[in-house]
């Protein structure tokens, strides 16, 4: 069993499926952190069988509806005074903004580089997203 | 109400309001005189980023016979395109001018870039491989004057399935209505994107069968929509020669249609349907074009609101 300290502030983010939290890690630009970071792989879960952690000691602005996409099992934990003070369970998002990039060449967001990129939600369960511009559609498991 | 507003996808308008503007169509059909000036004072910029010939004129031909006026250009190297500007700002410009625009463009969704930078009224007159919103408007408006409604009615799509823009607009719009069977007639590597196999027939039920074979599905068709296998959607030439002439439709394959099936095309044809066909009485495809006009000049009114 591996032992790590409780945060006084900051956010944990928990029941992230094995595997998935580098990509998170990626995601926030903290692998280059100055502050503290535990990064825990494949710790046991009672629900789930295997999860990572993650936990940062610091107030970081993240964006839900981004890990939702990149794992919409996991929960963040906002930490204050050693107590969680707010839980959000992510999910896949309705509507995602210049996360996901259209692959069609021949959609317009190929040419016009300041259109936003906005993808919405067709098929949860193959976690399927159709672009808004060309209706291509994408599946975002692999995000 | 469909002042003011955009018409990017076949389904941006609802069935009651396409048969407002279906109505207003027949009005103008019976007595055109009457509307010679509604649009007098009013300028349509027409914004063709790909060459267009009976498009830009329907819609050109639709705004001075409501006596407005027409500005724009037919091909992007007469125009600031060529020096790299954006739609964005191409569309922000000309709104200082027109009162109504009507773009089409090589990329998919280029209308609705456009749309999201103004509040002047866009159309789409087709947007690469994806949607051709009036050509439907003009198909659903011949289909309705010819057969009397749009229910219950057994539609083949043959051809260019997955580049045919007029084909994917069609197939979202009559989607809507009630007893409508798709027989949708391709190779195998031109058959419908998966978003419309998913998203239009699939998860909203209806009807649909995919085969090669024009001949097994003529005998049960009450329209056949031909489409032309189009050389600008293909990036390699062989595939394209190796299709283009898979499909022709000729006085012998039409013996196998029953006598009020009714033949639709889009426009331009190239091979796919014989010329001897035209004077079949089930060959449509001409008075679908004059239906277009007016169909596009009935939409100008609606969107301006006049």
């Amino acid at each position: 069993m591996v032992l790590v300290n409780s945060i006084a502030k900051g956010i944990v983010i928990d029941h992230v499926s094995a595997g998935r939290g580098i990509k998170i890690i990626n995601h926030l630009g903290i692998d280059k952190a100055e502050y503290t970071v535990a990064f825990i792989m494949n710790a046991s879960s009672n629900k789930y069988g295997k999860k990572d952690i993650i936990k940062i000691e610091n107030e970081i602005d993240v964006d839900l509806a981004a890990l939702g996409l990149i794992d919409p099992q996991a929960t963040v934990n906002i930490i204050e005074s050693h107590v969680i003070t707010r839980k959000i369970n992510l999910k896949l998002p309705e509507k995602v903004v210049n996360i996901i990039t259209c692959k069609n060449p021949r959609c317009v967001t190929s040419v016009e580089k300041n259109a936003p990129q906005i993808f919405r939600l067709v098929d949860k369960e193959n976690r399927e997203y159709q672009c808004e511009y060309c209706d291509d559609i994408v599946d975002v498991k692999g995000e | 109400m469909l002042k003011g507003r955009h018409l990017l996808e076949p389904l941006d308008f609802s069935i009651s309001e396409l048969d407002d503007v279906f109505a207003l169509a027949e009005e103008i059909i019976i007595q055109p005189e009457l509307f010679a000036r509604v649009c007098s004072g009013k300028l349509l910029a027409t914004l063709f980023y790909e060459p267009s010939t009976r498009t830009r004129f329907s819609f050109e031909a639709a705004m001075y016979k409501l006596g407005g006026q027409v500005i724009g250009f037919s091909e992007p190297n007469s125009s600031s395109v060529v020096k790299g500007e954006s739609i964005a700002d191409t569309i922000r410009t000309v709104a200082c001018y027109a009162d109504i625009a009507v773009m089409r463009h090589p990329k998919e969704g280029a209308p609705k870039v456009a749309a999201y930078n103004t509040s002047m009224p866009v159309i789409n007159a087709g947007d690469g491989g994806h949607q051709h919103p009036t050509q439907t408007l003009t198909d659903l408006l011949t289909i309705k004057s010819i057969k009397g409604s749009l229910n219950n009615l057994t539609v083949g799509l043959c051809g260019d399935l997955k580049f045919g823009r007029t084909t994917h607009s069609l197939i979202e719009a009559l989607a809507r209505y009630e007893g409508i069977r798709f027989v949708l007639i391709s190779p195998e590597e031109l058959r419908v994107p998966d978003y419309i196999r998913k998203e239009v027939l699939t998860k909203k039920g209806r009807s649909f069968t995919e085969v090669e074979s024009m001949e097994e599905a003529l005998p049960i068709l009450d329209i056949l929509y031909m489409t032309r296998v189009q050389k600008e959607r293909f990036f390699n030439e062989e595939d394209y020669v190796r299709l283009k002439d898979r499909y022709i439709l000729d006085a012998e394959k039409m013996k196998l249609a029953h006598e009020d099936m009714m033949v639709l095309h889009p426009l331009p044809r190239v091979n796919e349907i014989a010329v001897e066909v035209d004077n079949d009485p089930r060959a449509f495809y001409f008075q679908q074009a004059k239906y277009g006009m007016f169909v596009r000049m009935a939409l100008i009114m609606k969107l301006l609101g006049v």
